[in-house]
Parts: C-alpha cells; structure tokens; sequence
C-alpha cells in the first residue's frame, strides 16, 4: 500500500498532463504499430525529422541563436553516406559516422567566422549557407547526380543484418531518437549546459561570469551539425533515396515549425513537435483542399495558446517548486 | 594618501574613456581601490557611473588602462577578468531567470570546473549569508521577489570566489529594509577582507560602508575624497554641479 502510494506521488511530481502526454505518445505508437502502413513511414519520418530537431534545439534553444542553414548539414549526411555506400561500397553504420565526421569539420570551418555575427545577420549567414548547399548539390552533378539523386541506398544494417521491416526500422529510428533526448538532456542539464542555457539569457551576463561565449556557440553549432547530419544519413537509409529537394528550403520550414510547436528550449519538445507536426497533416487530410488552410490554423492557434510549445504543457499540474512571497 | 598609492593596488585605472556613437559617456577616468577597500562611486543619472564599471569589467569597448594587482588587464575580454577575481553584479542583477536559484549559484562557480568540494564550501558560505536562498534553491530565480533575486545576484557572484566585487545599485527597486539588509551583508563581506567597488543612487547608505568616494558627474570624477567627509546631500550637489 505504501510503495503504491508513494509511486503515485512520484508521478504526481511529474504533473498529470506530462503523464497524459507520455500516455498518449505511448498509444499513438501503438496503434501505428499494429496499424502499419503509410502510417508508419509518416512516423519514421518523424523520428528522423525528431533527430534533426533535437540537434537544432542545441543551437536555437538551449543556445538562443538562429540558424537557418541546418539542412546543409542534412545534406552533407545524406549525400555523404549515400555516396559512400552506393559508389564504394561502405557499410551504412560506417558511413553514418564519416558523413557526421565532415559535417562536423565542416560546421566548425563555417561555424568559426559566422558566429561572430549575431541575431538577424547570423539567421541571413547561415541561410545562405543552406541556399549555398542546395544550389551545389543541384549542381555539382558529378559527384551529387544533380536532380536525379541518388536511389539504392543500402537500408541500415551491420554485415548480412539489415534492417528491412518497416517497424523494425520505426524500432530502430526510435531507440536512435531516445538516445539523443538522452544525450540532450544530460548535457542541458551538465556544466556545459547550464553555460549555453546562460548565453541564450544574457550574453554579457554569461561571459561576466567567465563564460567563453564564441567557444560555447560554436561547440552548440557543432553539435546541431552532427545530429543534423546523422538524421540526414537516416532519411537516405531509411528512405532509399535523396535527391536535393530533401535537403531544401522545405526542410527548414518544416523543421522550425516542429521545434516551436513542441517547445524550443526543452529537452522532449524538439521530438513532441516533430510527432505532431508529421501527424497533424494525416488528421486533417479528411478535409481535402481545406487540409493547407486548417493545418496552418491548427498550428497558428497551438503558437498563439501554448507559446512555449506543447511540452510547456507538461509543466501544468506539476507541483510548485516553493512558495513566493514578494517583499520588495 | 601617497603611502597608499606607493602600495600595489587591487585596481588601478587610468584615463579610462568610453563613448557610445560620438557621445563620449565617459572622459578619462582615474580610479584605485586597495585591497579590502570598500569604494563607492556616487553620482545623478547619466553621470556615467554604469559606463565606467562596464568599461572596467570590458563589457563595452573603451580606450585607457586597467591594472589588476600590477597586472595589465587592459586587453583582456569579460570572461578572462572573472578568471582573476574581477566579478560584477549588473544593474538589473543579471539573473538566468528560466534557471533555478541551484543552477544560478552553479554558474557562479563555472571558473572552478568540477572541483566539487569548493563548490560544496561555496554553498554554503552563500547559503550561511542567505539563508533565504537555500530555501528557495529549487525555485526560478525569475519567480522571486527583488530581495530574493539580488541575494541570488550577489551569492552568485561570491560563487565565483571574487577578489573583486563590483556592483551597480543593488539597491534599486528594493524596499529600503530590503536594501539595507542586502547592503549590510556587502559591509561583512567587506569587514572580511574583499575588495568592493559600489556604484550607488542611495548615498547615505553607501556612505555609511565606503572607506573611499569617488564623485562622477557628465563621464568626469568631480571629486575623489574620503566618505566621512561627505555630511549632507549638499555637499554631493556641490560636487554635482560645480
């Protein structure tokens, strides 16, 4: 009786709509699960898109920076391996790894003189850092194939193991996506987090207390570079297939949409609103030519009452941290 | 007065100037505080009193030199003078409201990397002066009071092991029995050896703590002088407008 209650108030700590929440996460699965289908390529895009976003929450979050050229970093993953496995005959896991290595070298080679800039003029830098690799990927043919991208790329696997079942590769995409919510929320809550959660709030402030601002926002940029690029080399083992469309302006659109409406900053929304904005256009398909105009609206009205995105929501029911008492 | 300034001091600034655009808010400014000296810089709004501790602490760019303990510092950056001691308690306190009091006084510490049991001494060296704070430990810094919120400025800067202390009105918006208290904590922490450079609308206050007074008025220190010769409000007008 009394472990049960104390389980009971355990997860009272948490707030009852964060356990609704969970709940129903854990539900949807299921029925995409047993559902099968279109349904589960629309979640597995979502996990994929829930990589990327977790990585881009580091920058544009936990960091307070804007980047509007993460897909370049999708881009190079997902040309990457693809280039590695199809014409050299790489393994995918390998390959995974190269490609996030360049994307790494290459986010600290750009990161380094662009994030000297700050607010708008970094969010024009590092979109036309974006434009800049979409336009090479649709014109260096030679090595990117152009428009015509590149098809039969090897699904993920190691050896003669290959991941072929659709929801063995939603298994796999999810455990791959639990691991980096692992990874964000560990460092958001460690040293070199709190040093980034300060930068976001007060730059003067941060260094003031002898923070190296330039150091942190490029370690911030790096890591979105990597998560970006491994969510990039998924889509193409996932997938099959890339062409430069994959990687191009939509992908930025989509992206921040998600980041928003799950709660940028915290640790689970980046993976909430790339859940729910990958599933929202399924709901409202039943509309037919109204589906544009009322997921716009759906999405609207979520920025306008949950501003904060929807895994603020968590927060509600949750047990005050103290009492205040304004004195003065 | 020349004795001292023989000596090596924790501060020492020289013709130090800043200006924003073609404004110059600050004309070259002669500044020193001893070690364990308590230094109040008082002055009327505009006079350039945040300028100068901006310009000390190289959050905005300025021309002159600054010496720490005879160390030149003049072309060091923000984060290298919290490295030596140098910490500053902005005005507005400079709180990371989304973070809890924990996490704020964490971040006070930075500099000391994982070197757990000075950061655990730490605490509870800030903990023993704000008791309040401990309390509050899991709470918002932006969800508290001012009171509260300007402990949690200066317990996190006494995180940081500070050689230095140096603050803009930690006073302002608070009540005056809030303001004291907070005022009077600065005055022990004084009394135990550090060194405080105290920018201050609330001169009788600050009066009653500073050894020393420096009189800023239009980006120009009118007069530097000891505090016990400051009796009235007449007297700072006279430095004001003269």
């Amino acid at each position: 009786m009394t472990s049960r209650a104390s389980i009971f108030s355990k997860l009272g700590s948490y707030g009852y709509v964060a356990i609704a929440g969970a709940a129903l996460i854990a539900l949807l699965f299921a029925f995409v699960f047993i559902q099968g289908g279109y349904l589960l390529t629309v979640m597995q895009l979502a996990m994929i898109y829930g990589v990327f976003c977790v990585g881009l929450n580091f920058f544009m979050g936990y960091t307070g920076q804007a980047s509007f050229g993460q897909n370049a970093f999708a881009a190079i993953g997902g040309y990457g391996t693809a280039i590695l496995c199809v014409q050299f005959g790489w393994e995918p896991i390998p390959a995974l790894f190269a490609s996030m290595a360049v994307a790494g070298v290459a986010s600290l080679l750009v990161g380094y003189p662009t994030l000297r800039l700050r607010g708008h003029y970094l969010a024009m830098a590092t979109f036309a850092l974006g434009l800049i690799t979409y336009d090479l990927s649709v014109q260096w043919t030679s090595v990117t194939q152009g428009y015509m991208g590149y098809s039969g790329i090897p699904p993920l696997g190691i050896g003669p193991f290959t991941i072929e079942d659709e929801r063995a590769k939603l298994v796999c995409l999810m455990l791959i996506l639990l691991f980096g919510l692992w990874i964000s929320g560990r460092l958001r809550n460690s040293r070199f987090g709190r040093a980034l959660r300060a930068i976001s709030t007060s730059e003067l402030g941060a260094s003031a207390l002898g923070i190296r601002i330039s150091r942190y926002k490029l370690a911030a940029f790096v890591i979105a570079a990597l998560y970006a690029s491994a969510a990039g080399s998924l889509f193409a083992h996932v997938v099959g297939f890339i062409s430069p469309e994959v990687f191009g302006l939509q992908m930025v659109v989509v992206t921040f949409t998600m980041l928003y409406v799950g709660g940028v900053g915290t640790v689970l929304g980046p993976a909430v609103g790339a859940i729910v904005a990958s599933l929202l256009p399924e709901v409202v398909r039943s509309t037919g030519r109204f589906q544009d105009i009322i997921y716009a609206v759906v999405l609207m009205l979520m920025l306008i009452y949950v501003p904060k995105g929807l895994s603020a929501l968590a927060n509600v029911g949750k047990k005050p941290a103290g009492q205040l008492e304004k004195e003065g | 007065m020349a004795a001292s300034s023989q000596m090596t001091a924790l501060i020492e600034v020289n013709g130090l100037s800043a200006s924003y655009g073609r404004v110059a808010a600050l004309k070259p400014v002669d500044l020193r505080v001893e070690e364990g000296e308590f230094v109040t810089i008082l002055g009327p709004n505009g006079a350039g009193k945040t300028t100068l501790l901006r310009a000390v602490c190289r959050l905005i760019a300025s021309n002159g030199q600054v010496r720490f303990k005879g160390q030149d510092i003049t072309g060091l950056r923000t984060h290298h003078l919290a490295k030596l001691g140098i910490i500053m308690v902005q005005e507005g306190r400079g709180l990371f409201g989304e973070m809890t009091v924990y996490e704020n006084l964490l971040l006070g510490a930075y500099g000391l990397g994982s070197r757990s049991e000075e950061v655990e001494r730490r605490f509870e060296q800030v903990f023993g002066l704000f008791p309040r704070l401990r309390e509050r430990a899991d709470q918002f810094a932006s969800s508290m009071s001012g009171g509260e919120q300007q402990m949690l400025a200066v317990g996190r800067a006494l995180m940081a092991g500070p050689k230095l202390l140096i603050l803009d009105e930690p006073s302002l918006g608070l009540a005056p029995k809030v303001a004291a208290g907070i005022l009077d904590t600065l005055g022990e922490l004084n009394r135990n050896g550090l060194g405080i450079l105290l920018v201050e609308q609330k001169a009788p206050l600050a009066l009653k703590l500073a050894r020393r007074v420096y009189v800023l008025s239009s980006g120009s220190v009118r007069a530097e002088l000891p505090a016990h010769e400051i009796k009235s409000h007449h007297d700072l007008a006279r430095f004001y407008f003269q």
